[in-house]
């Protein structure tokens, strides 16, 4: 691992050892982040996917009923009676801070209060198949507007884990071991200079000894 | 207060109508892409068919790390293409590295 370009000087051994404290400090509420998010991630996306499967079969189910209205009414029928529809939906969203990541959730309000009008046309003309699939529709709207709470969760959720899973990844395999290598480096070369520093003292008192007295010390 | 919406060719998506979702039908992936990014500002859930998920992916994307709008793909009348399920499947790939709930 490189050693840090920075001088070997006690200045800078204090602030790295300040600065390898608190990445240390970092890296162990990162890693601690990531692991409850990934807690509840696998909890989330277990239920997008039980979530998905029933919905993409109530649409199957609900396209089939399409089907068949279709086939005992004409498309201009079928178009005509949609066209002006009595319900509307408007959604409410307030955001949900989980571990720092903001999911949405939604909250459906309808237009009309009584949540069973849902044919927007008169009886007279239409087929009961028509009803039939137009029921179905509506009533899987709830668990559509779930999972599109839940499949979005889980995309916010997997991209802020990705980034927490690099942070401490890049913590505990860059930086900590970076720092680590630099301040042993400086801690090693303060010692060297120190020696060095001592040696020389020795040597020139050794030095000025024999050109006073002509003594040698060895 | 957001609205909910669905792009898709209008056999599909014809019966959310009734359900109070506004419709947007077509098939043509440049007019739903253009339509995609119009419904973007006041929709908070965007349903569209797995036809056209298919083909504006890159449209998607761009919204994916925004908290709305949230853009989900469905089957639409000619049959499950699977996409839903994989666009559940790489976020698992996202957050754990390979996809551990594959079965």
């Amino acid at each position: 691992m490189a050693v840090l370009n920075v001088n070997p000087t006690r200045m800078e051994l204090t602030n790295l050892k300040r600065k390898l404290i608190t990445a240390r400090r970092g890296h162990k509420l990162l890693k601690d982040k990531r692991d409850e998010l990934m807690r509840r991630f696998m909890d989330l996306v277990r239920e997008n996917k039980e979530l998905r499967k029933k919905v993409e079969a109530s649409i199957a189910e609900a396209n089939k009923h399409m089907a068949v209205a279709r086939s005992v009414m004409s498309d201009a029928d079928i178009t005509s009676a949609l066209m002006m529809p009595m319900q509307e939906i408007s959604i409410d969203i307030s955001e949900k801070n989980v571990m720092s990541v903001l999911i949405p959730e939604f909250k459906t309000q309808l237009k009309t209060a009584d949540d069973a009008d849902i044919y927007p046309y008169g009886f007279a003309f239409t087929s009961t198949e028509l009803d039939g699939a137009v029921k179905f529709i509506s009533d899987i709207l709830p668990d559509l507007i779930k999972l599109a709470e839940t499949e979005k969760s889980c995309q916010l959720m997997a991209a802020e884990i990705e980034k927490t899973r690099r942070r401490v990844n890049a913590l505990e395999h860059v930086m900590i071991p970076q720092y680590e290598e630099t301040i042993k480096y400086i801690s090693m070369k303060l010692d060297e200079n120190e020696r060095s520093a001592t040696t020389r003292i020795m040597k020139v008192k050794d030095m000025m000894l024999n050109r006073a007295h002509h003594y040698d010390q060895t | 207060m957001y609205k909910i919406g669905v792009i898709g060719d209008s056999d599909s998506i014809f019966g959310f109508a009734s359900a109070g979702v506004s419709v947007y039908p077509t098939e043509d992936t440049v007019e739903a892409g253009r339509l995609l990014k119009q419904l973007a500002e006041d929709h908070a859930v965007i349903f569209i068919t797995e036809k056209l998920a298919s083909a504006l992916d890159k449209e998607i994307s761009h919204y994916s790390s925004q908290t709305v709008p949230a853009i989900i793909p469905i089957p639409g009348i000619n049959g499950n293409t699977g996409i839903g399920m994989q666009s559940v499947s790489r976020s698992v790939e996202k957050a754990v590295g390979s996809d551990i709930l594959a079965d």
